[in-house]
């Protein structure tokens, strides 16, 4: 593609993507896109037309007078009440948004799921997903979704899962531009057709707690500096993700805060098996292990690590302040 | 119809975060030759309903699950207001299960708060409002060709000025929460980020930095001498200094005048703040808000703030009636097919109201309530308008980031974040404090660990309210009653303004 323009619209969701974005750096989101050879046909947050202007807009794509490249999508689609759709009717329109969606989608050279509300239904089809809430092409785990497990979009593609609650900006912006260069191909994307760009790391790969992972030095409560896996609930073994390599707002992740990763990038993470902040155990184990990891070799070598702990990684495990700071080793100059 | 209205929906609104419909009647001019007898005419605004179109459930979602969940589904309530969500709901955790949050934590807290409160009032102003003064509708102006070149949107070089900034300033979330938005740091004891040595310097600088942004671009003063204006005429007296394109302040006075948005969305003048930023001294022994809670009103003047008179009022939302208007802490947010097809329903917003009465929340408001003196005396002149709103909103990033820096210096690194007592596994609480967008309480129960009841009012829940059973409208409503409307327009800029004036956020609103 030479340019390309894109098309965002938001559903279910809490808009939290598009916050994200903006946050974009080194260049900005607007400099970046411009450099990537991308313009914004409409963008909720950015562009200055509004209501009738906007629906002349998407009537044009859908007529097919206005080719459409990217249609991002951010928010789950609402197919409640009753499959009415009416917990979310596109402003100005009273049409349902699930039906826009539905329209544009059949135009669209490449269609992105915008977090993983659009991706999978994400949050807001948590608990008994009372409004009906889907991703687009997929339901949690399951491919069918919104447009059904058959969709491909005209550039030969299903939809684009660039999940994540919220996606870091860059995650975006990098699968756009690799769409621009038409480098995206089946096999850059993993078996949730999330771009591997970002999911072939994991949320562990460069935790800055790893020392304490490899001695089972656990944190016990909120604010503790150890690992979080064994007690907090921490999923970062197995959450692809490249949170703790790339980091979020100029140096930051949800572990660096003192937070377990709750694998936000993942189908159905909404729902854990007990709660968010609890490792379940069976017989004290953990139940989800690292991923790649056998059972009993984690047993094995996590008795042994344990029982090699130093004092220094044991303590300040369970402080919120650096107690023993690492010893300093001389040379024997005498 | 007759012959002199004509109806307009108008939507999707963009430039607010979430989703918006608008049904306005409008009374033409029936002396404007042009409209004459076909509707299209110069006009103004009868009678609006707001409608927020989107509902999710989060109310619902709630109930059953583990206590310490909430903190990880209520930042996902708003994108734009996360920190806000999660603190209302550590806050109301720590009420109903009896833990006090640190001295540290407070600080972390409220310097998280203020870290996402300012972001929002300088997206809003850049973003948001002003690339509407670069609207075609203008091109006649004499002001006209300076504003569009700096406002315009996507292409305005306001835009590549204030993205860096904006991203730089919430580094402070990378330090100090992990992330923004959706931060999982923040607990009912505190913070579960202890900021080191080494962190609290970057957050000194952060805050430095970004108060140099102010002085340079905004403001082109520096923020003790924006913070030093105390009247009227001090403000005119400081505007006159420069030119008008010297500054983004300067400009949008300016503009505000040429405009008349001293005129433009008045509503009902009665301004709700539940207050902010609890500050331990020192020794974090006692607290003080740095806002204040309370009520103002046009003859009365300030009131004390009583929440136990808020009642959420649902005659005509796509709620089902239960058993009609209800404290938040007894309210109830069931959905059906036949809720949405209920008579004279018309937005999934409840309407929450005081006393019975319509209120309006938002910076202005925290001004006001506060008794900053300028805004009290503008308030005085001309009441809540697109004028009053946005400054008050401009003048509150100065009045607040010297805050912040004073919060981050206080900030003791060898002292606990957290206080880790667990929560009770029974209890009540709530919390009310105040986000970018105004007034925000969360009501909780927990039974056996879990939650048994978790209602929500958010600001733009407040001002975006739909009629009451006493046919009241809400705040938004009431503000577009008179608004003018020009010819053949199908968006009305002065509707446009007034809307965005409020900064609403729809995604808290029904949530």
């Amino acid at each position: 593609m030479a340019r390309a323009n894109l098309l965002w619209l938001q559903s279910g969701g809490c808009g939290g993507c598009t916050m994200s974005l903006l946050n974009a750096e080194r260049p900005d989101l607007v400099s970046t896109l411009e450099n990537a050879g991308i313009d914004i046909l409409w963008h909720p947050s950015l562009s200055e037309q509004t209501g009738a202007e906007v629906q002349a807009l998407l009537e044009s794509v859908i007529a097919g007078e206005t080719p459409l490249d990217f249609l991002c999508i951010e928010g789950s689609m609402l197919r409640g009440p009753a499959g009415t759709g009416r917990f979310h009717l596109l402003g100005g329109t009273g049409i349902p948004m699930i039906q826009w969606v539905s329209k544009l989608a059949e135009k669209a050279r490449y269609t992105l799921a915008i977090g993983s509300c659009a991706a999978f239904g994400g949050i807001s089809s948590s608990s008994d997903n009372i409004t009906d809430a889907t991703g687009l092409q997929f339901e949690g785990e399951l491919r069918g979704g919104l447009l059904g497990s058959d969709y491909k979009a005209s550039g030969g593609l299903p939809v684009v899962n660039v999940s994540g609650c919220p996606t870091h900006p860059d995650w975006v912006t990098e699968t756009l531009m690799q769409l621009v260069l038409d480098e995206g191909h089946e096999d850059d994307f993993d078996a949730f057709f999330r771009p591997r760009l970002y999911t072939d790391q994991l949320v562990h790969h460069g935790c800055n707690r790893n020392e304490y992972y490899e001695y089972k030095a656990s944190a016990e409560e909120p604010g503790d500096l150890g690992c979080m896996m064994e007690h907090m609930g921490c999923l970062g073994t197995q959450a692809h993700a490249d949170c703790n390599s790339r980091l979020w707002n100029g140096g930051g992740s949800c572990t660096r805060a003192g937070h377990a990763c709750i694998n936000c990038t993942a189908p159905e993470f909404e729902e854990p098996r007990q709660s968010f902040v609890e490792t379940p155990k069976i017989a004290g184990i953990p139940v989800g292990l690292p991923t790649d990891m056998p059972k009993a070799w984690f047993v094995a070598l996590a008795s042994l690590s344990k029982a090699a702990t130093p004092e220094r990684l044991k303590e300040n495990a369970r402080s919120d302040h650096l107690i023993y700071p690492p010893t300093l080793h001389k040379k024997n100059h005498k | 119809m007759s012959d002199n209205t004509r109806r307009l929906q108008v939507g999707p609104f963009n430039r607010v975060e979430g989703d918006l419909d608008i049904r306005l009647d409008i009374a033409t001019d029936t002396s404007d030759a042009s409209g004459k007898g076909n509707g299209k005419g110069t006009g103004t605004v009868n009678s609006a309903r707001v409608n927020s179109t989107l509902f999710r459930g989060f109310e619902q979602m709630l109930v059953g699950k583990p206590a310490m969940d909430a903190l990880v589904y209520t930042p996902r309530i708003c994108g734009i207001c996360s920190v806000a969500q999660s603190v209302a709901c550590a806050n109301a955790l720590a009420n109903a299960g009896g833990v006090q949050p640190t001295a540290n934590g407070i600080r972390s807290q409220n310097l998280l708060l203020a870290n996402e409160s300012l972001t929002d009032l300088l997206t809003h102003f850049y973003l948001f409002f002003m690339p509407d003064m670069a609207r075609p509708v203008y091109q006649q102006q004499s002001w006209y060709e300076p504003v569009a070149e700096r406002f315009q949107a996507i292409k305005g070089n306001a835009t590549k000025q204030v993205l860096p900034a904006r991203a730089q300033f919430l580094h402070l979330m990378g330090l100090m929460a992990g992330h923004w938005p959706h931060s999982m740091a923040i607990q009912p004891g505190g913070s579960s980020k202890a900021v080191t040595r080494q962190e609290r310097l970057r957050v000194i600088s952060i805050l430095a930095e970004f108060r140099r942004f102010l002085e340079t671009t905004l403001f082109g003063a520096d923020l003790d001498a924006i913070n030093e204006l105390d009247s009227v005429s001090a403000l005119t007296n400081w505007a006159a200094q420069d030119s008008w394109q010297s500054s983004d302040l300067r400009t949008f006075l300016h503009l505000s005048d040429q405009l008349t948005f001293s005129q433009l969305g008045r509503a009902t003048d009665k301004l709700m703040s539940m207050g902010n930023y609890p500050q331990p001294d020192l020794a974090g022994s006692s607290l003080s808000l740095q806002v204040s809670r309370g009520l103002w009103l046009p003859t009365a003047g300030l009131q004390p703030l009583n929440t136990d008179a808020i009642k959420e009022d649902v005659s005509h939302s796509w709620v089902e009636d239960g058993s009609g208007a209800e404290h938040p802490a007894q309210g109830h947010t069931e959905v059906s097919l036949a809720s949405s097809e209920k008579p004279h329903a018309y937005s999934w917003c409840k309407a929450p109201r005081l006393n019975g009465e319509v209120v309006e929340t938002g910076a202005l408001a925290r001004a006001v309530v506060s008794q900053r003196p300028l805004m009290t005396e503008l308030m005085q002149q001309q009441g809540a308008t697109v004028h009053t709103r946005m400054l008050a909103r401009l003048l509150e990033l100065a009045w607040m980031l010297p805050q912040m820096q004073q919060w981050a210096k206080d900030l003791q690194v060898d002292q606990p974040y957290c206080n880790n007592t667990a929560l009770a596994k029974e209890g009540e609480g709530a919390a009310m404090m105040e986000a970018a967008r105004g007034s925000l309480g969360h009501w909780i129960r927990l039974k056996n660990g879990r939650i048994s009841h978790y209602q929500i009012v958010a600001p733009t829940t407040w001002n975006f309210s739909p009629r009451d059973e006493q046919g009241q409208p809400g705040p938004l409503e009431q503000a577009l009653e008179g608004a003018p409307v020009m010819a053949a327009e199908k968006d009305p800029i002065a509707v446009q303004h007034i809307v965005r004036s409020f900064d609403p956020c729809m995604v808290c609103t029904v949530h």
